[in-house]
């Protein structure tokens, strides 16, 4: 990383404008800095050796976007994919006419599953544009008009003459063309050579030889080893310190204070706190372990879980209580008319994220601007960000993103970039600050716990006629002026909206001081659960089979309108369908011994479909195992289907730690967990040993797949327990509720 | 004190109470083996010493006089070793952070367990992967346990 951190800061001092100002995302891209190499726009660089080297905008923290983002690069350019190799792009910004900051070339940021969405036009342009260069430098060569040329991966042929040129042999000549101003007419998937195909993925190597540098691993020159001690309570406050041992620890260099947000505004940093800065990690830990630090505890002192619990049932016990956020027909006298009618409550904890790299920044202050690497999500968010907490102009903030150890929606807040900018200018050197994993445990922006209460009218046949579903649960929106509360827990054309004719979803805003933000999915797993839970209820309730009666609910394929995140429709088709597939291939329907049996769920998140069946067994001692799981996913056209088979993968066994045993209880007004000891991460030994995958493509745009897998996966556990053990669990996590 | 690391002999004479992980990461630059919990918990800080895997983040310095370390950096040249070509095969990672200790953790495993059951794995394997690539990890798992079989 050194010596590729030096390489980029001497390229950056050359890229210095007569005015003095950074060139940040100019049309040099920053890929590679060999001098024999050739940059073909922003995105492809191609070395004299054939190496293609394709930029990627988006950060990856393991959903994939190293392989999916340059497959579509790659599929216009028709490189050799055998010869494509992969690297971090930093976030490209540039200032339009107006004055206003906008993005260089795409945006950039990983998060609601939108990188594939957002980029799947784009990136394939620059591919099909340097494809012309080459098409154009051949002809020139050649003397023949370009379109009797055709290309095949790495390379141009003419085909009447028999003549063929490598692209690295053409590369210079190409990149002096002046590139067209039209963007060249696109493959039509027919002629797909990379997407849709099983390709392998883009940098494993540097994953398995330990190579790869994560945002922990970053060294620079003259750069010091921060600790930081947090304020552990809700909205506490720094009241004293003593640092007279910390400075005796040897290696410690300083002690400086970090500023909190303030109580009710937008989070910066997320709490106030005391920097230790050392010659390293080590003894930054040390010189905090002896600091001693009085804190002021805060409004929120009181708070536990189970007072928690209690204000969430004690508001759902107030019928009146709710805000009315979606309204259909007339369900109070559908409820009053039905022949039989269903409450049921259910309970979400709060979640922490647990990235396996616990949070890390770099950040070198200088007068003028700074440098900030770290494993970020938003960059560009961290960037605004530091232009708000330094004055700085924001073309004179550099951030790089590194590869990410874990997101899952922790690392869309850029907080650690703040702390290690604050730290950096009050200590007067570059530094990276370091979490340990009680920090991370001890400060996270949580999945919102709650309450949920779901009602409905059932006619003679079991035919939902009225659905009443309140969510009592404080706002991962809060602190900010821009949100509405309960748009972030409640998204109004979920179904069974639009799909029941007298529907009311409500929102009951509780309090809590606990520190809240998105968690994959975010307010989709919690609904996704609760629905998902209740409809299987409602079957059994009616005596009718789980997938028939929710195949029934669901009806035709239709587009209908969904104004929230992943729309602007939704069809109960693809969901259907999805259902169907995951059911037939995990043998629904088949009768199974006592204490075993299957479970299915589906969901639509942010413009994916995906459906799981689990087949489950519990022993008579309660001991769960999960023995497989088969999943359907329609995310639309499959760029990537490894990527999509690792995403379901991965997502399926995220659900099931979280539903098997995670939660963060509060005490005092802080979280008590510490580590993983007592933050259950599942292991080897709980995962399934078959998760089977199954690929509907429908439709030809395609949709992201880092969330839409985690939803459904949860209720189709709780129902296969149902199926296997007449136990129906209705609060998470599972933990020993099945223990007897 | 001295030891052995990925083949060359080194001193250490700073804190003897640092943690083996802090030393090989700030001190030797060696930043493949990660911290996860500083707890021996989670796995991701596993090297070999002696040849036998352990969590370098609760193996102070003073443990390691006279041993010989394998990081992941010295597992193997140009990830040749069974289980990274069948990391690599199985295209295990996803955020990829934890793989490092996981390899270490089977290399060892498998050096003592070379055929491994389902079982075993489940009982001798307790790295966490946050990702969720349990599946692929067992995959690669019995993949790299025929390879040195075969090269056995």
């Amino acid at each position: 990383m050194e010596i590729a951190a030096l390489s980029r800061r001497q390229f950056l001092m050359a890229t210095l404008t007569a005015t003095g100002g950074l060139m940040i995302g100019a049309s040099l891209p920053r890929i590679t800095t060999a001098k024999s190499s050739t940059p073909l726009n922003a995105f492809l660089t191609i070395e004299p050796d054939g190496k293609t080297i394709i930029g990627v905008s988006q950060p990856d923290m393991g959903q994939g976007m190293y392989t999916t983002m340059s497959m579509l690069v790659a599929e216009e350019f028709d490189a050799d994919w055998s010869r494509v190799s992969v690297e971090q792009l930093p976030l490209m910004l540039t200032r339009d006419a107006e004055g206003n900051m906008a993005w260089k070339h795409v945006p950039q940021g990983a998060g609601g599953s939108t990188s594939v969405v957002n980029l799947y036009q784009p990136l394939r342009e620059f591919g099909a544009r340097a494809r012309q260069l080459m098409l154009g430098a051949a002809a020139k060569r050649w003397n023949v008009a370009t379109d009797a040329l055709r290309t095949e991966p790495g390379k141009v042929i003419h085909a009447a003459s028999g003549r063929s040129v490598k692209y690295a042999d053409l590369a210079q000549e190409a990149a002096a063309l002046e590139p067209a101003t039209e963007v060249p007419p696109l493959k039509s998937p027919s002629e797909f050579r990379l997407i849709g195909k099983e390709v392998g993925a883009r940098k494993v190597r540097e994953v398995v030889d330990g190579t790869t540098t994560y945002g922990i691993d970053v060294q620079m020159p003259g750069m010091r080893h921060a600790v930081i001690a947090r304020c552990p309570y809700f909205d506490g406050e720094l009241a004293e310190f003593d640092d007279t041992d910390a400075r005796k620890v040897p290696g410690v260099l300083d002690v400086v204070t970090m500023s909190g947000p303030g109580t009710g505004k937008p989070y910066s940093t997320m709490a106030p706190g005391v920097a230790v800065i050392a010659e390293s990690t080590w003894a930054a830990i040390r010189g905090r372990d002896a600091l001693k630090i009085r804190w002021d505890e805060g409004p929120f002192r009181g708070e536990t879980t189970a007072g928690f619990d209690d204000d969430c049932r004690k508001a759902l016990d107030n019928d009146s209580a709710g805000l009315v956020v979606r309204s259909d027909g007339d369900l109070d006298a559908a409820l009053d008319d039905a022949a039989t009618v269903v409450t049921r409550r259910y309970r979400l904890p709060y979640v922490h994220h647990a990235t396996m790299e616990p949070q890390n920044c770099y950040a070198d202050m200088r007068d003028d601007g700074c440098t900030v690497i770290g494993p970020m999500q938003m960059p560009s968010g961290a960037s605004r960000l530091i232009a708000g907490l330094t004055g700085f102009d924001r073309m004179a903030i550099d951030i790089r993103m590194t590869r990410l150890g874990g997101g899952f929606g922790r690392r869309l807040t850029s907080d650690f970039a703040a702390e290690a900018v604050l730290v950096s200018r009050a200590a007067g050197v570059p530094v990276k600050v370091t979490w340990t994993r009680e920090d991370d445990m001890a400060h996270d922006f949580l999945r919102p716990g709650g309450w949920h209460e779901l009602s409905a009218g059932l006619g003679e046949d079991g035919v939902i006629n009225a659905w009443r579903h309140r969510v009592a649960s404080p706002s991962k929106y809060y602190r900010r002026e821009d949100a509405t509360a309960w748009e972030a827990e409640v998204y109004t054309d979920d179904p069974p909206a639009g799909l029941v004719d007298h529907l009311r979803y409500e929102y009951l805003e509780m309090n809590s001081g606990a520190w809240r933000g998105s968690w994959r999915a975010p307010a989709h797993t919690a609904n996704a659960f609760t629905v998902q839970s209740f409809i299987d209820e409602l079957a059994v309730e009616s005596g009718r089979d789980p997938l028939e009666y929710r195949l029934a609910l669901l009806g035709e394929a239709r587009e209908l309108p969904y104004s929230n995140h992943g729309g602007p429709t939704w069809n109960p088709g693809r969901l259907a369908e999805v259902l169907k597939v995951a059911a037939d291939k995990a043998g629904w329907g088949r009768t199974y011994p006592e204490g075993e049996g299957l479970g299915i769920a589906g969901h639509f998140t942010f413009g994916g479909y995906v459906a799981w069946v689990a087949h489950v067994r519990v022993g008579p001692d309660g001991g769960l195992r999960v023995l497989r799981l088969t999943g359907a996913v329609d995310c639309g056209l499959a760029v990537n289907p490894n990527g999509i088979r690792a995403q379901m993968e991965g997502g399926a066994c995220d659900a099931l730690s979280t539903a098997l045993g995670e939660e963060v209880t509060i005490d005092g007004g802080r979280h008590r967990e510490t580590n993983f000891h007592q933050y259950r991460l599942m292991r080897i030994d709980q995962a399934p040993r078959a998760i089977d995958v199954h690929i509907v493509q429908g439709s030809d745009q395609p949709a992201g797949l880092g969330e839409p897998p985690v939803p459904p996966l949860a209720p189709a556990l709780t129902n296969a327990i149902y199926a296997a053990t007449g136990k129906r669990i209705r609060a998470l996590p599972i933990a020993d509720q099945l223990m007897t | 004190m001295k030891f052995k690391l990925n083949g060359a002999t080194e001193q250490y004479d700073g804190d003897p109470g640092q943690p083996l992980l802090w030393a090989l990461r700030d001190s030797y630059g060696l930043t493949g083996s990660k911290f996860g919990c500083g707890i021996g918990n989670c796995g991701a800080c596993t090297v070999h010493i002696d040849g036998r895997a352990v969590r370098s983040c609760v193996t102070p310095m003073n443990a390691v006089d006279g041993r010989t370390i394998t990081t992941i950096e010295g597992l193997s040249p140009n990830a040749s070793h069974a289980v990274q070509r069948a990391w690599i095969e199985e295209d295990v990672p996803q955020c990829g952070y934890c793989q490092a200790g996981q390899i270490m953790a089977v290399a060892s495993m498998l050096s003592a367990t070379p055929n491994p059951t389902d079982d075993d794995i489940d009982r001798q394997h307790t790295n966490i992967c946050r990702c969720g690539t349990y599946v692929r990890i067992r995959k690669a798992i019995h993949r790299a346990a025929a390879y040195l079989r075969q090269e056995a």
